[in-house]
């Protein structure tokens, strides 16, 4: 059992115009076993948390801690997140030529484990990995990501996440610009990486419709660098009927602090 | 934009400055003769500009108006400002651009399929200068000079089985002149590799003639120790329907010259020229090379790939491709991309197109130099790779994409050795 822990985390970018606060005081515990959505609209922050736990250079931390059994996340590095246990499925993942994918996984695979994987059955587990996510067998051959489409792209992220068994998944956005086939074979890799029982998500999107297939217990409504409203499922119903035009600017700011004060209590 | 610095520090970036270093494109010590002499055009303002064509004072704004000549007297002593010239430090070439070449040469064992014939012959042999023409002082020093060369011939219709393997092995630090000619008669296969070793300081010139429907595969290897001096002039000529593939790799020495050039004699034949080079402190690699389409309907195809590390690793590509007015219907591309690993490294890259033709089916030439990308770093890492070795899979699949173009397995496996034991030097 694990705890990933982020507390009143203030997170800032530098811009050609200054510095610029992104997540203004965010908290939230994720245990294993738990699915959390974040949902909320363009710009509200949701793809910086993602990109701060997993340490991104781009996003400075200005306060606030992230722990992960009370391990101090914010003070390792990248590498040392991802051994740790926490895994970034990316929301655009980048393509790096000249490296295989075969010799990508595995050495990633190597990274994590401490210890190189028995090649027999690595290589069964890739093949069978990668047909359940309907990945074509030459992608090993080919270049991390180099000439994949989005949907294949978002597959092999997936791919990694149930080879290399986190202990955490943040998932960013893995269901944009995918069509409703793909979203399946994705949500059910996610889905059976949960069922392993080992790993907590953290879902980030923008859309209702991946959760007909990953069903999250709680449901954190993200607005201007902040959490607005949580809850259950039921929320993000609602979120699908009326979508976030009630959260944004002149919707009634007395209606989403009586939301944040029932989410609180 | 200290908190930059360390996040930048911690992925392992190796610096956090949003600009490359040394690497404004603008007139440093370009060599050390033009230092010494900033004042004059060429090593101020002229260097400055985006060079298409020749620099302020170069005769040859076009390369079709290159002179050529076998006669060293031909061509004025050089003095650095030289378009050609003005990245090459001369103080280094220990003499190969003004002394007599009269040291001794490295010597050449050939050793190959035996269908493969190997002759050793005099400055007076029919096959000299068959295929190629001094294009500068260095080349036509050595043609003054060279006292006897080695003629490689795969004789028509023969598909030579395995590699001709052409080891040349220096023989000290006396200035010294090398000739070799490479002849595929019509309709041959072969691939020939020139294995450059040891300690020398020599000017090369290697003539390669690709007759009708050959296919040819010349890989020239620069793995000298680190005291040697190599010029090298590799020109080839394609007949009918030819094919082409040349592939220079250069690591070690301390100054080392390539100047390859292919030229179309007859429609229907393709050339396809790879590089690769690794330039340590202080190494300066230079490759120069020229694709003449001087008649229609041919191809060709460059790609050259460098890494840098270490301070004044200094690398130089010029890629220059001439589209005659003749050559209606080519089809051509040239690439050079670096990858800077560490500060004080210094890659100059200058592709050059010129098109006299517009019924052409494509033309195209793309320069990139670049750090090792953040971005790629990340990914790496957030997949538990630590810095270095997520810098080394990303260096050797940098560089893979030329090693996998050798095809010959045992040099495949020596290139894909040394490109480790270099980047094993990085880390130290």
């Amino acid at each position: 059992m694990s705890t990933l822990e982020i507390k009143d985390l203030h997170v800032s970018i530098d811009t050609e115009q200054g510095t610029k606060e992104i997540l203004k005081g965010v908290s939230l515990t994720i245990k294993t076993g738990q699915t959390h959505a974040i949902m909320g609209p363009n710009g509200s922050g949701k793809s910086t948390l993602a990109s701060t736990i997993a340490g991104h250079p781009r996003y400075n931390v200005t306060s606030g801690t992230i722990t992960l059994d009370g391990e101090d996340v914010l003070a390792m590095s990248v590498d040392e997140r991802a051994r740790a246990g926490l895994f970034l499925a990316m929301q655009y993942p980048v393509e790096v030529p000249g490296v295989s994918m075969t010799n990508f996984l595995r050495t990633a695979k190597t990274a994590i484990d401490g210890e190189a994987p028995k090649l027999r059955t690595w290589t069964k587990d890739v093949k069978a990995a990668m047909a359940q996510l309907r990945i074509d067998a030459d992608f090993t051959q080919r270049n991390v990501n180099e000439g994949f489409s989005g949907g294949e792209k978002k597959r092999v992220e997936i791919l990694q996440l149930e080879l290399f068994k986190p202990k955490f998944a943040i998932l960013d956005e893995t269901d944009s610009g995918l069509d409703v086939d793909a979203l399946k074979v994705v949500s059910e890799g996610v889905n059976r990486a949960h069922a392993e029982g080992n790993m907590g998500t953290l879902l980030i999107t923008h859309y209702t419709r991946i959760l007909r297939y990953i069903k999250p217990e709680f449901v954190h409504v993200f607005v201007d660098g902040k959490v607005v409203e949580e809850g259950g499922p039921e929320l993000a119903d609602r979120l699908e009927e009326e979508g976030y035009d009630r959260y944004l600017p002149g919707a009634g700011a007395a209606t989403i602090a009586a939301a944040d004060a029932a989410a609180q209590a | 934009m200290t908190d930059i610095t360390t996040e930048k520090a911690r992925i392992g970036a190796p610096s956090a400055q949003p600009f490359i270093n040394g690497f404004t494109e603008e007139g440093e010590s370009l060599s050390p003769l033009n230092a010494a002499e900033s004042k004059s055009p060429l090593a101020g303002e002229a260097v400055k500009r985006h060079s298409h064509g020749g620099g302020v004072g170069v005769p040859d704004s076009s390369r079709a108006g290159r002179l050529t000549s076998y006669k060293l007297a031909d061509f004025k002593p050089l003095t650095g400002m030289e378009e050609d010239w003005r990245f090459t430090p001369l103080k280094r070439l220990r003499g190969l651009h003004a002394d007599v070449l009269n040291g001794a040469a490295p010597s050449v064992a050939v050793t190959g399929p035996d269908s493969v014939r190997v002759e050793t012959v005099g400055r007076d042999d029919a096959r000299i200068g068959s295929a190629a023409i001094p294009e500068d002082r260095v080349s036509a020093n050595a043609w003054e000079n060279f006292t006897e060369a080695t003629v490689i011939t795969v004789p028509a219709e023969v598909q030579a089985e395995g590699e001709v393997s052409v080891v040349l092995t220096g023989q000290g630090t006396g200035a010294s002149a090398q000739h070799v000619v490479i002849v595929a008669e019509k309709f041959s296969k072969a691939v020939v590799v020139l294995d450059h070793q040891g300690t020398a300081v020599v000017s090369e010139n290697i003539e390669i003639l690709v007759e009708d429907g050959a296919q040819l595969t010349v890989i020239s290897l620069q793995e000298w120790n680190d005291d040697a001096v190599h010029a090298s002039s590799q020109q080839a000529k394609l007949g009918r329907d030819a094919k082409f593939k040349h592939i220079v790799v250069s690591l070690g020495g301390d100054l080392v010259r390539v100047t390859p050039s292919t030229r179309f004699t007859a429609p229907g034949a393709e050339a396809e020229m790879f590089g690769l080079y690794f330039a340590d402190a202080g190494q300066h690699l230079e490759q120069r090379l020229f694709v003449d389409h001087a008649v229609a309907n041919c191809k060709s195809n460059v790609l050259y790939k460098g890494a840098l590390q270490g301070r004044n690793a200094h690398t130089v590509w010029v890629g220059d491709v001439l589209i005659r007015k003749e050559a209606e219907g080519t089809d051509t591309y040239e690439a050079n991309r670096n990858l800077v690993l560490t500060d004080g490294a210094r890659a100059d890259s200058v592709p050059n197109l010129e098109i006299e033709t517009g019924l052409i089916a494509g033309a195209g030439h793309a320069s990139a130099t670049g750090r090792f990308d953040d971005e790629h770093l990340f990914y790496l890492m957030a997949r538990g790779i630590p810095e270095k070795v997520a810098r080394r899979l990303v260096v050797r699949g940098f560089l893979n994409e030329i090693i996998q173009q050798i095809k010959v397995p045992a040099i495949e496996e020596r290139l894909t050795a040394a490109v480790e034991r270099e980047l094993a030097a990085t880390e130290n």
